[in-house]
């Protein structure tokens, strides 16, 4: 899969997206690291998912440009894994955990194959990576939350991809899935992987990622997490929806709304 | 003969309702399929005052058309604000009329009794024979459904697991790059379809019926979908078969017996059923109280 | 042309149908609107559909077509569809558009059922009921016209009445219940007046098309205006043009029937609506979003410099 890459793994010119009259997203340009953990962090409607899903291509664009490791973002589909937000789907649907984990290989089994064994034991083992191998035949509708956000985790490993967006993974979820959640994501970046998550825990993204992008409606800002995650530039993030109490390593933050 | 004909022509009914019903009901899409098999009224007039005849290869494609024009008009008002509801009642009531005011323009060379339409005419499927290949004793009806069956086994055999991600979580499936606006109108081109080659025999109320009851039976009674699917078709199948009965027996409506019988079904299932019924609810919600009050 | 319809016109059955038409017109627009704005358009449908059975059993048990008793079928029948509605998804995992499709046709089927029981017995006066499937607003006369105008009457003077409970009902019903109101009573209320237009609508344009006199003119006025009062008079006023328009083609053209005219008419207005609405219509919308898109592409254009720092000032990060 490895081909030679000197470009970024998502380079994003000039992206504005409006519903009606208002741009939820003005003009953003920014491109990311390889093999990083990147939080994207914004007060609400800012446009953190409205961002992703411009990225993929699921909301229309009125201008701007996406590029996947300096390729066209329908070229390089097969590198990219996107886990949306939970309530994004019914899941009364009537199938069980490992079906779900085995959708992630749709998109590489092409038009007419059909998913086998060998999706199968791709599906069995990474639902074993997120810790569900027990749950694999159990109907979705009978999972906690946090372990249907493990499911999507798990289906999102099965697409094998290089670059992935997750939205909002950690919301509704108990304390050892995040935990869970977080040891997978860094494995993942160990492995070279870059991931987006859409974050919104102010008080854990310093332990989190590694690297931080401030947005709220336009970029504010793009970098390492020690540079870009300051007291001055969060205030420029959330105006002044913001409590901050200093301490001496720094801005620990109490809430924010 | 005529026995056999008539619960033929209800089982194939059943078939191809029961496997497209397991997708409209899982997609939230059931009141489409309401409005589809109502909206193609004018298509049906059209093709036939074009063709000059009840050719039904002719109304198939231009019914199949007009629920076309109808699913997309119902999400062009949709995405222009109209709630999705009103949008598609508004859209299938005004083909609905159109095809009610085609007819009555046309009432003397168009030979469609509406309330055929509405109500089809299962009794008399054995009497409209046709002579395909050398053989003359199967009813036109059995020809066109088994067509239509077949053609679904082929679409949804082909393309299973597209339209399962594509029911499940279309956001992931366009971001797969699985296009889901081809596999949504190849569904509603089906349901199309299915409902002409299904409306002479048995009208338009009895195909919603078909499609929505025995999908919405299953779903209560399993957790995979290609069990669903299988047992929809079962149930179908026994709706076609005591409802045909019971009407003889009770000298009613054959149509609507089918669809009287599979309301039975749901509410048997609904209250009954092991995993998801009314009673398996309640004892469970019993179990766990009597549980909390041993705990407290 | 003119003059032969005026002629036309002078005959006083026409303008007894004219009248009920318009009235009916003008109390599905006023009922409409309030159930399109409580996201329960297809409502209507169902209980059109759920009112065959109720209807034939009013008419086995009697023996006679009367409205009222019709009417009481028709309610009690619907009553026990929005009723079914709410258990199947209150009790299963089948969501509403499921368990409606489930209710309307189920209840149909039996409908027809019990149509073709009548059929074959002999109940003897049984001509008119199939009536009710496509409806026949030229057989309506004097006396159902009194009786719509009756009708009509209460459910305006109701709506102007409870205004104010109605508008607060359909926009948070849970505030009114905390306010004190009696919902269930005014849920009620709106169901059985929405019974009641479904049962004269059905009898003048039948089963299929009666969703429309209550949808078609509710959406169309939302287009123009977002106060609730005029929102409510203009979907009457759709709705009695509809049902004016929809008779007059009728008796001038030879051989059509009113109910799908006056529904195509309704969708006329519509159409036109939707494309040239001021703000909410769809050629205001497109010249407002290549505006906002030019406007939007310009600001960019001039926050390029100030843009051109902010990178300056992340590379030196």
């Amino acid at each position: 899969m490895k081909q030679t890459r000197h470009a970024s793994p998502l380079t994003v010119t000039g992206l504005t997206v409006a519903y009606q009259k208002k741009p939820v997203l003005r003009n953003l340009t920014f491109d990311v690291p390889e093999g990083k953990l990147i939080g994207i962090i914004g007060p609400n409607g800012a446009g953190k998912s409205t961002m992703i899903k411009a990225i993929l291509g699921l909301l229309p664009k009125v201008s701007g440009e996406v590029q996947i490791y300096g390729k066209p973002y329908a070229e390089m589909r097969k590198l990219i894994g996107y886990v949306p937000q939970r309530e994004s789907v019914d899941w009364d649907f009537p199938t069980n955990a490992l079906d779900v984990v085995m959708m992630g290989r749709y998109g590489h089994l092409g038009w007419f194959k059909r998913p086998g064994a060998n999706e199968r034991e791709i599906a069995l083992d990474c639902l074993n990576k997120v810790g569900m191998a027990d749950y694999a035949h159990r109907q979705i509708s009978q999972l906690s939350g946090g372990q249907q956000q493990r499911v999507f985790l798990a289906r999102a490993l099965a697409q094998n991809a290089d670059l992935y967006f997750m939205d909002e993974p950690f919301v509704g979820v108990d304390a050892m899935t995040e935990k869970a959640i977080i040891s997978l994501l860094n494995e993942l970046k160990a492995q070279g992987k870059t991931v987006l998550v859409v974050h919104h825990d102010l008080a854990t993204v310093k332990e989190y990622f590694d690297w931080v992008m401030l947005l709220n409606v336009e970029l504010i800002a793009n970098g390492p997490t020690e540079l870009v995650f300051t007291k001055s530039l969060l205030h420029e993030t959330y105006g002044g929806k913001l409590a901050v109490f200093d301490q001496e390593d720094g801005a620990t933050l109490v809430g924010a709304r | 003969m005529t026995d056999f004909w008539i619960i033929a022509t209800g089982a194939l009914v059943a078939i191809s309702c029961g496997i497209l019903g397991c997708f409209l009901v899982l997609r939230k899409m059931s009141l489409i399929g309401d409005a589809i098999s109502h909206s193609v009224l004018p298509g049906i007039v059209i093709a036939f005052m074009i063709s000059g005849s009840r050719d039904s290869l002719a109304m198939l494609l231009g019914a199949s058309v007009v629920g076309l024009i109808t699913v997309f008009l119902i999400q062009i008002f949709q995405q222009s604000g109209v709630q999705a509801d009103a949008s598609i009642g508004v859209v299938f009531t005004a083909l609905f009329a159109v095809g009610v005011v085609l007819v009555s323009l046309n009432a003397r060379q168009v030979d469609l009794d509406l309330d055929c339409v509405l109500f089809g005419e299962i009794a008399y499927v054995h009497w409209n024979t046709i002579d395909v290949l050398g053989i003359d004793y199967i009813p036109k009806a059995v020809w066109i459904l088994g067509f239509t069956v077949a053609v679904i086994f082929v679409v949804i055999g082909l393309f299973y697991k597209q339209f399962k991600i594509c029911a499940f979580d279309p956001a992931m499936a366009l971001a797969c790059g699985i296009p889901v606006a081809l596999f949504h109108y190849l569904l509603m081109g089906l349901v199309s379809m299915t409902t002409v080659a299904s409306f002479e025999s048995v009208g338009a109320i009895l195909v919603v019926g078909m499609l929505i009851v025995p999908a919405a039976t299953a779903y209560l009674l399993t957790e995979r979908l290609s069990v669903m699917i299988v047992y929809s078709v079962l149930i179908g199948i026994t709706c076609a078969v005591l409802g045909y009965y019971s009407a003889a027996w009770l000298d009613a409506s054959i149509a609507g017996m089918m669809v009287t019988v599979a309301g039975a079904l749901f509410v048997l299932a609904f209250i009954f059923s092991p995993s998801h019924g009314m009673l398996a609810r309640l004892i469970k919600q019993r179990k766990l109280a009597v549980l909390h009050s041993q705990v407290s | 042309m003119l003059l032969w319809s005026w002629s036309v016109l002078a005959d006083p059955n026409t303008q007894w149908i004219l009248i009920g038409c318009m009235l009916l017109g003008l109390m599905s627009g006023i009922i409409g609107s309030f159930a399109y704005l409580r996201k329960q358009s297809l409502v209507g449908d169902t209980l059109a559909h759920a009112a065959l059975p109720g209807i034939c059993i009013a008419f086995m048990l009697t023996g006679v077509k009367s409205l009222p008793l019709f009417f009481l079928g028709a309610l009690v029948a619907g009553l026990l569809a929005t009723f079914s509605i709410s258990v199947i998804t209150r009790y299963s995992r089948i969501k509403a558009d499921a368990a409606m499709g489930i209710v309307l046709s189920v209840f149909f089927g039996i409908g027809i059922v019990l149509l073709t029981q009548i059929q074959h017995s002999s109940y003897g006066n049984q001509s008119g009921l199939d009536k009710f499937l496509f409806g026949q607003a030229a057989s309506m006369i004097q006396s159902d016209v009194y009786t719509m105008i009756g009708v009509s009457a209460v459910i305006i003077l109701a709506c102007s009445f409870l205004f104010k409970e109605f508008k607060l009902l359909s926009f948070d019903p849970g505030f009114a219940r905390g306010l004190g109101f009696p919902i269930g009573l005014l849920e009620q209320m709106l169901m059985f007046f929405t019974v009641i237009a479904v049962v004269v609508g059905i009898q003048a344009v039948g089963v299929v098309l009666v969703a429309a006199l209550l949808i078609t003119p509710a959406v169309s006025a939302r287009y123009w205006t977002d106060r609730l009062g005029l929102m409510v008079s203009l979907s009457g006023i759709f709705g009695a043009i509809s049902g004016v328009i929809g008779t007059l083609i009728s008796t001038t053209t030879s051989n059509l029937p009113t109910g799908p005219l006056s529904v195509l008419a309704a969708t006329t207005v519509f159409v036109f609506s939707v494309l040239f609405a001021p703000r909410r219509g769809v050629c205001a919308k497109v010249i407002r979003r290549i505006r906002t898109n030019r406007t939007i592409r310009e600001e960019e254009r001039s926050r390029m410099s100030e843009r051109g720092t902010r990178l300056r000032k992340e590379a030196s990060l």
